[in-house]
């Protein structure tokens, strides 16, 4: 059991980590989300007593790790796969940890042979891939076969074997009752991994959650209903109809319907006895890797820009079309592109969002996001007519108050 | 419990490693500085090149006075280990700084604090564990280059006392040495950093103390050239001050460097206690 207390960490002006408060129970898989930057590894750097915390408190089975007896043989950590010295043997390097905290060497070939580097356990490190510094990592996190467990960032540089392999692991570890915190920056990872979430974005707590609720929360079905386009009144016809029969309407920007709590087949016989003609019937669901953007979207640190290279473009030259700049499309054509179709799988949606804020359903903008500026939304019902259907989603930004209580 | 996934029947904690507990004390930590110690090369390139310059230097400078018909005195050809403890102490510094401050660059202190949560312990346990290395072999070859210097020169016959600081004396002196560059590097974090201020504090006043011709920085010159890691060193061998009337000599500039490597570990732990790492 890890339990934090209002954890602060400021270096400087710099708030790293603000106020953050959880626990971490044994028996599962803890997820520990955040975009890049967002105080994750200060966070596991604090449970492990290397950094003093600003303000508040973090203990291991009620204990800070430094105070901890035995600390080695309560608690295993992946910190950085890196942080080996290159010049010292995989065997070499375990066998030094082991030795430090009284560990049985013939512990050390166990590891090496778990993790599946028996084989180069006599080679240097520095000529590891980045896979088998993180295999060597955790082999050293599992070297005194601990009660807690902590990985930050484990899957890193890892071939999707050894991805499944960890996944594998974890999710042994923690059956066996072992308390195991992992962290990553990778929600679908973790949604196939964890079985609780905490997320968190510029240091603050965003969610803290099992994943069940978080799935539940964020990724509500919806179908699509498009009814011909010159015949408004079908339209109007089918909206009534539906919500007559207990479904949520919503209304997108092309005039498609969007509609929850109803099964497709059922919306379709709706629409046959009304007599309306359906253009497009179609089923949909957010992704978890969209509702996390969408709840750390205000928190993330480094965003990108487009390179435009605009030191090395030539000045325009009216006149002189040919070499100039190039022809520059007019914007309004950018938001042509068709939206009957779902975005493709595995492009985020939010890369098309700055270009047309209104015109995108998955966009954030409609949602009032000045009232919380972590959560894209879910706080108001929102007001927006293109608000998500999962829009009450209970406690997302306040996990503290309602969606912990059941967990604890 | 809340994830209904996971109906094994463990309640909290109930995960027990069948690896028998037991608490680590400073004797594992000595263990686990030795196997690190010894599995890097940058200690075999570091002791190598140092026993190599100090048989070298040490054998030569003794071929070069025998060859000579100057006659020596009543100095005894002892005194010629110097010319060998100079580049050795390079080399030691090196790698007292790279004990410690490796660690820092690569990262490899989180895991070792990790798996160790009492710092002062690891700090103890790398200082022990350096300090006899450096001090075992520079002893067995300090006493291997004097007795061959001895042997090789026609001077007078050194005494007993002369014997033993000639040899555990500059042992222990460069070995002191070497704490001292542990304590730099663990102060400043990092190798190259560390190392430049050790090689500085090293050579620095004495090179300054050559050109301070002017007249008003004669006391100043004079104490740099008492107090000089060289000079110190060179005072190790003699009975008397060698440089003027007063300054360190016999055992005393071992007990001078010993003072400073103390006060420099005891920042360093207090440093390393309260630091983030």
């Amino acid at each position: 059991m890890i339990e934090a207390v209002g954890l602060t960490k400021r270096y400087g002006a710099k708030t790293a980590v603000y106020n953050l408060s959880f626990q971490v129970r044994p028996g599962v898989v803890t997820g520990f989300l955040g975009p890049n930057g967002s105080g994750k590894s200060t966070t596991m750097r604090m449970i492990l007593g290397l950094d003093r915390p600003t303000a508040g408190h973090v203990t291991i089975g009620g204990h800070p790790f430094r105070r901890l007896p035995n600390a080695p043989r309560q608690v295993g950590a992946l910190l950085d796969a890196k942080a080996v010295h290159g010049g010292r043997s995989a065997r070499s390097h375990l066998l030094s940890l082991a030795q430090l905290a009284g560990i049985p060497a013939q512990r050390v070939d166990e590891v090496l042979g778990v993790v599946g580097l028996q084989d180069v356990a006599k080679r240097r490190s520095k000529g590891f891939s980045l896979g088998m510094g993180q295999r060597l990592g955790i082999a050293a996190a599992l070297l005194g076969d601990p009660q807690v467990l902590l990985f930050d960032e484990p899957v890193n540089g890892l071939d999707p074997e050894g991805i499944l392999w960890v996944r594998n692991l974890m999710k042994k570890l923690a059956a066996e009752g072992r308390t195991v915190f992992v962290s990553s920056h990778l929600m679908s990872e973790m949604a196939l991994t964890a079985d609780h979430l905490i997320v968190i974005g510029r240091g603050q707590l965003l969610a803290d959650m099992p994943v069940k609720d978080f799935i539940s929360a964020n990724s509500a079905d919806f179908a699509r209903v498009r009814t011909p386009g010159a015949e408004p009144a079908q339209r109007e016809k089918l909206t009534s109809v539906l919500v007559e029969a207990g479904g949520q309407v919503l209304s997108e920007p092309d005039g498609a319907l969007r509609v929850t709590g109803l099964p497709l087949p059922r919306i379709s016989d709706l629409a046959h006895d009304a007599d309306v003609r359906l253009w497009e019937l179609s089923p949909h669901q957010a992704s978890l890797e969209e509702a996390y953007m969408r709840l750390t979207q205000g928190a993330v640190d480094y965003r990108s820009t487009d390179d435009r290279l605009a030191h090395l473009q030539p000045p325009a030259q009216p006149g002189q079309p040919g070499y100039g700049t190039p022809p520059q499309p007019p914007v309004q054509d950018v938001p042509q592109q068709g939206w009957y179709a779902p975005p493709p799988p595995g492009q985020s949606p939010y890369g098309a969002a700055p270009q047309a804020p209104g015109q995108n359903p998955y966009g954030a903008a409609p949602q009032a996001p000045a009232q919380n500026p972590y959560a894209g939304a879910p706080q108001a019902p929102a007001p927006g007519p293109y608000a998500p259907p999962a829009a009450p989603q209970p406690g997302l930004p306040q996990p503290s108050d309602d969606t912990s209580k059941d967990v604890r | 419990m809340t994830a209904p996934a996971h109906h094994h029947a463990q309640a909290p904690h109930a995960y027990v490693s069948p690896i028998p507990v037991r608490a680590a004390h400073l004797g594992d930590a000595l263990a686990s500085e030795w196997t690190k110690i010894r599995s890097v090369r940058s200690t075999m390139w570091t002791l190598g090149v140092m026993i190599l310059l100090m048989f070298a230097i040490g054998l030569g400078v003794a071929a070069l006075a025998s060859a000579s018909e100057a006659p020596l005195g009543e100095e005894s050809a002892l005194g010629f280990g110097f010319f060998g403890m100079l580049p050795a102490s390079i080399c030691v510094i090196t790698l007292g700084v790279l004990t410690i401050a490796s660690e820092y660059g690569t990262g490899m202190i989180r895991t070792t604090l990790t798996a160790c949560p009492s710092r002062a312990r690891v700090l103890t346990a790398k200082a022990i564990v350096f300090f006899l290395l450096v001090f075992t072999l520079t002893t067995v070859v300090t006493a291997l280059v004097a007795a061959a210097q001895v042997a090789m020169v026609d001077a007078a016959e050194p005494t007993g006392a002369e014997w033993l600081r000639a040899t555990v004396g500059a042992a222990a002196y460069l070995a002191t040495l070497g704490l001292l560059s542990m304590a730099v590097g663990t102060l400043i974090r990092h190798s190259a950093g560390a190392i430049t201020v050790m090689i500085g504090l090293l050579l620095l006043p004495l090179v300054a103390a050559m050109f301070m011709f002017s007249q008003s920085l004669k006391s100043v010159q004079e104490f740099l050239f008492t107090y000089a890691i060289p000079s110190q060193m060179i005072s190790l061998y003699s009975e008397t001050p060698p440089f003027g009337e007063s300054g360190p000599a016999g055992w005393e500039p071992l007990l001078i460097m010993a003072a400073i490597a103390a006060a420099a570990l005891g920042g360093a732990y207090a440093l390393l206690n309260s630091r983030d790492v």
